[in-house]
C-alpha cells in the first residue's frame, strides 16, 4: 500500500509539472494552431541559465529565478519574430517543421554551450524529506507541486479576467473576427510565445531541481504530446487534469508492469495512451470538437 | 483557331531541332498526351540520366559512391514519404521506426530464416506496407495534427517492441546482415550494391511520377486538398487514405531493407525519433509533392553531414576542440536549414530549381 501511496504521490508531482508544460503547448495551439515541438528545448534552456546564474554568478535562486524568466520572455519573442511570423500562413506540415527544426537548433545550441554532462543544482529547498502518513515526500517535490497548481489557477484567472487573456481567447477562436474588431493578433501572438517560454521554463527549473540537468531532458516535449492529446489539444483545464493522469498512470505503470517486460514502459505508455484515445475519443477529455465545413 | 491548331500539329513527327523547345502543346490524341516521355527531348533527357547514372563508378572515388548509395537508398524512402505528406496531405512522423520495420524484416528473414534477399526485399515492403496500414486507421477520424502526433505514437510503440522482443530481433544489441548475391556474384562491393539502389530508385521514381497520372494519384492529391470536398466527390477517403500510407510505407520498408543490408546492422537507436524528422526535413527542403525534390532533398540532408565534416576539418586548423562540437553542430545547421528553407523558399530545391530552368529556357531573352 506504501508503494501504491509513493508511486501515486510521484505521479501527482511529476504530473503537475507535465501540466505546466503543457499549458504551454495549449496556449500556442490556441493562439497560431500549431504545435510547438520545440517547446522540450524551451524548458531546458531556463534551467540552464538559472544554474549558469547560481554557481558561477553566485546569485541568490529568487534573483536568478527572475533573470531566467526574462530572458525566456525574450527567447520567445525572438523566435516569435523570427521563426513564427514570417510563416504564419503557411500549411500546419511547414509551421510543425519550422519548430523541430528550432528544436534541433536550440538544442544543438545547448549542447554546444553547456555540453552533455548532467549537472545538479545546488540545494535550494531544504533536502530534510517529509513523512505524510507513510509516504516520504521531499521537499523539492512539495514545492514544485505548490508552484505548479498557483501558476495554474493564475492561468485559469488570467484567461478568464484580464484582457490580454480574453483577447487571446478572441484571436484563438476566430482570427480574422478578432483582426476585424480591431485586436492587434500580432501582439497576441507575441504574447502568447512569451508567456509559453517563461512557463516552459519554470516548469523546467522545477524539474531541474528534481532530476538534474542535462540536454536529453528535452525529451519532456515529447511525452508532454500524450498529455494534450489526452486533455484536448485546446483545452487549459485538459492540459491540467491530462497531467495528472498521464503523470500518474506513467509511474504505476513503470512501478508495476516495468519488472514483466523489462523496463522502459514507462516511456511507452503515454504513447499507447495516445493511441486509444485518438481512436476512442480524437478530440480528447476537454477539447472542442470542430464542425467541418466545405 | 483550332483546326489551324490541328492542321498544324500534323508537321510534328518530324525529329526537330533538340535545342528548340516546343512553342505550344500540340498534342492530338489522348494516348500521345498521356506519354510519359511525349518529346523527343524528355527522351533523350531520360536516355542521358540513366546513362550518367549507370557509368557514374568510372568516374567516381569508392568513397562517393558509397555516398551516392546512401543518397539513393534515402531517395527512395523520402519519395515514399512524399507520397503520404506531399501528395495525400498526412503528416507521419514515424518514418524511421517503419524503416526499421522494413531493415528488422529483412534482417529476420535472410539471418534467422536464411532466406534470399531477393525474396526478403520486397516482403519487407509489403510488411512495411501492412503494418504502415494498419497505423494509418486512425487517419479517418484524425487530421493534422492529431495524425502526426498519432504517428509519434507509432514510431515509439514500434521501436519498444523491436527493443523488447529479444527472441525474434536481437534487442537493443541489434542483428548483423549480410550483402546480397546474385547467383555466385556477391554485392559486397560498393560498385555492385551501388547499381543494385540506383535501379530500385529509378524504378520508384517511375512509379511515383506515373501513379500521380492515374485516378489513384488524383484521388490523393483531392484528398490533401480538401478531404471532405473529395469525399463528397465520391473518393472513398478510407481506401485512399489507408492505401496511401501502405504505399508509402511500402517504399520507406523497401528503403529500410536497403539501408539494412548497407551497412549490415540493425538496432533500435538507428531508427529514432531524429531518423524520422531527418526524411520530413528531405521532403520538406526538396519540395512537398514532388518526386525530383525527393531526391534533392534526400541528397542535401544525406550530404549536409558530410560537407559539415569537411568544413571542420579546414577550421580545426585553428580552432582544436571543434571536433567535440561535431554533432551538436550539425543539429544546429540542420535545424537552422529547415528554417531558412521553410521562410525563404517554402517550395524547396524543386522550385530552385525550376526558377532555374525557367530563367534558362529563354535565356539570354528573359522578357
Amino acid at each position: 500500500m506504501t508503494f501504491f501511496l509513493q508511486m501515486l504521490v510521484t505521479g501527482i508531482v511529476v504530473g503537475s509539472i507535465y501540466g505546466l508544460v503543457a499549458l504551454g503547448f495549449v496556449l500556442i495551439y490556441r493562439a497560431s494552431g500549431a504545435l510547438n515541438l520545440a517547446n522540450g528545448e524551451f524548458v531546458i534552456i531556463g534551467p540552464y541559465i538559472c544554474l549558469i546564474l547560481m554557481t558561477a554568478y553566485k546569485i541568490p535562486f529568487i534573483l536568478a529565478l527572475i533573470i531566467t524568466l526574462v530572458f525566456s520572455a525574450i527567447l520567445g519573442l525572438i523566435v516569435e519574430r523570427l521563426v513564427i511570423r514570417p510563416i504564419q500562413n503557411a500549411p500546419v506540415v511547414s509551421v510543425i517543421m519550422a519548430t523541430i527544426g528550432l528544436s534541433s537548433l536550440l538544442g544543438g545550441a545547448v549542447h554546444m554551450i553547456w555540453g552533455h554532462q548532467t549537472r545538479t543544482f545546488p540545494p535550494v529547498f531544504p533536502s530534510t524529506p517529509i513523512n505524510i502518513a507513510g509516504v516520504i515526500v521531499t521537499p523539492v517535490y512539495l514545492w514544485s507541486f505548490i508552484v505548479v497548481i498557483v501558476l495554474l489557477v493564475l492561468f485559469s484567472l488570467f484567461f478568464k479576467f484580464s484582457k490580454m487573456g480574453i483577447a487571446m481567447r478572441a484571436v484563438a477562436d476566430d482570427r480574422q473576427a478578432a483582426l476585424s474588431m480591431g485586436m492587434s493578433v500580432k501582439y497576441v501572438y507575441a504574447a502568447t510565445w512569451t508567456i509559453a517560454a517563461v512557463v516552459a521554463a519554470v516548469g523546467g527549473v522545477l524539474l531541474g531541481n528534481i532530476n538534474g540537468l542535462s540536454p536529453t531532458m528535452s525529451a519532456i516535449g515529447l511525452t508532454v504530446l500524450p498529455v494534450v492529446i489526452l486533455g484536448g489539444l485546446d483545452s487549459v483545464l485538459g492540459a491540467i487534469v491530462g497531467g495528472f493522469v498521464i503523470g500518474i498512470v506513467q509511474n504505476m505503470a513503470g512501478g508495476y508492469l516495468d519488472p514483466l517486460v523489462g523496463g522502459g514502459l514507462k516511456d511507452v505508455v503515454p504513447f499507447i495512451i495516445v493511441l486509444l484515445i485518438l481512436m476512442l475519443k480524437p478530440h480528447g477529455l476537454f477539447g472542442s470538437r470542430r464542425i467541418e465545413r466545405v | 483557331m483550332d483546326y489551324l491548331v490541328v492542321e498544324e500539329s500534323k508537321g510534328c513527327e518530324v525529329v526537330r531541332n533538340l535545342f528548340v523547345r516546343e512553342s505550344g502543346n500540340y498534342k492530338t490524341s489522348y494516348s500521345d498526351d498521356m506519354k510519359m516521355f511525349g518529346t523527343t527531348g524528355s527522351k533523350i533527357k531520360a536516355l542521358l540520366i540513366v546513362l550518367i547514372v549507370l557509368s557514374l563508378p568510372l568516374f567516381v572515388s569508392n568513397y562517393w559512391i558509397g555516398l551516392i548509395t546512401l543518397c539513393a537508398i534515402s531517395s527512395v524512402g523520402a519519395i515514399g514519404l512524399n507520397i503520404l505528406t506531399g501528395f495525400t496531405g498526412q503528416i507521419s512522423i514515424g518514418v524511421g521506426a517503419f524503416l526499421g520495420v522494413g531493415g528488422y524484416t529483412s534482417a529476420i528473414l535472410t539471418s534467422t530464416l536464411g532466406l534470399s534477399f531477393w525474396i526478403s526485399l520486397p516482403l519487407a515492403g509489403i510488411v512495411t506496407a501492412i503494418i504502415g496500414g494498419l497505423f494509418g486507421i486512425p487517419s479517418l477520424r484524425l487530421n493534422g495534427l492529431y495524425l502526426a502526433i498519432a504517428t509519434l505514437a507509432a514510431q515509439v510503440i514500434i521501436l519498444f517492441v523491436i527493443s523488447r522482443w529479444d527472441g525474434l530481433t536481437g534487442g537493443t544489441a541489434g542483428m548483423v546482415l549480410s550483402r546480397p548475391t546474385i547467383g555466385e556474384f556477391s554485392l559486397s562491393s560498393n560498385t555492385g550494391y551501388y547499381y543494385l539502389c540506383v535501379i530500385i530508385l529509378l524504378l520508384t521514381v517511375m512509379y511515383a511520377t506515373n501513379l500521380l497520372r492515374t485516378r489513384t494519384g488524383r484521388a490523393f492529391l483531392a484528398v490533401r486538398d480538401r478531404d471532405i470536398a473529395a469525399q463528397i466527390m465520391g473518393i472513398n477517403l478510407f481506401k485512399y487514405k489507408v492505401m496511401a500510407f501502405a504505399i508509402s510505407s511500402f517504399f520507406v520498408g523497401i528503403a529500410g531493407a536497403l539501408l539494412a543490408h548497407y551497412t549490415m546492422i540493425v538496432s533500435p537507436e538507428l531508427y529514432n525519433f531524429h531518423v524520422s524528422i531527418q526524411y520530413l526535413a528531405m521532403i520538406l527542403i526538396g519540395g512537398l509533392g514532388s518526386v525530383f525534390g525527393s531526391i534533392l532533398g534526400a541528397a542535401f540532408i544525406t550530404l549536409l553531414p558530410v560537407g559539415l565534416g569537411s568544413l571542420i576539418d579546414i577550421l580545426a586548423g585553428f580552432m582544436p576542440d571543434l571536433y567535440q562540437l561535431f554533432s551538436a553542430l550539425k543539429d544546429f545547421v540542420f535545424g537552422a536549414a529547415i528554417i531558412l528553407f521553410l521562410i525563404f523558399e517554402p517550395g524547396g530545391l524543386a522550385h530552385i530549381w525550376l526558377n532555374i530552368k525557367k530563367y534558362f529556357r529563354l535565356w539570354p531573352f528573359s522578357y
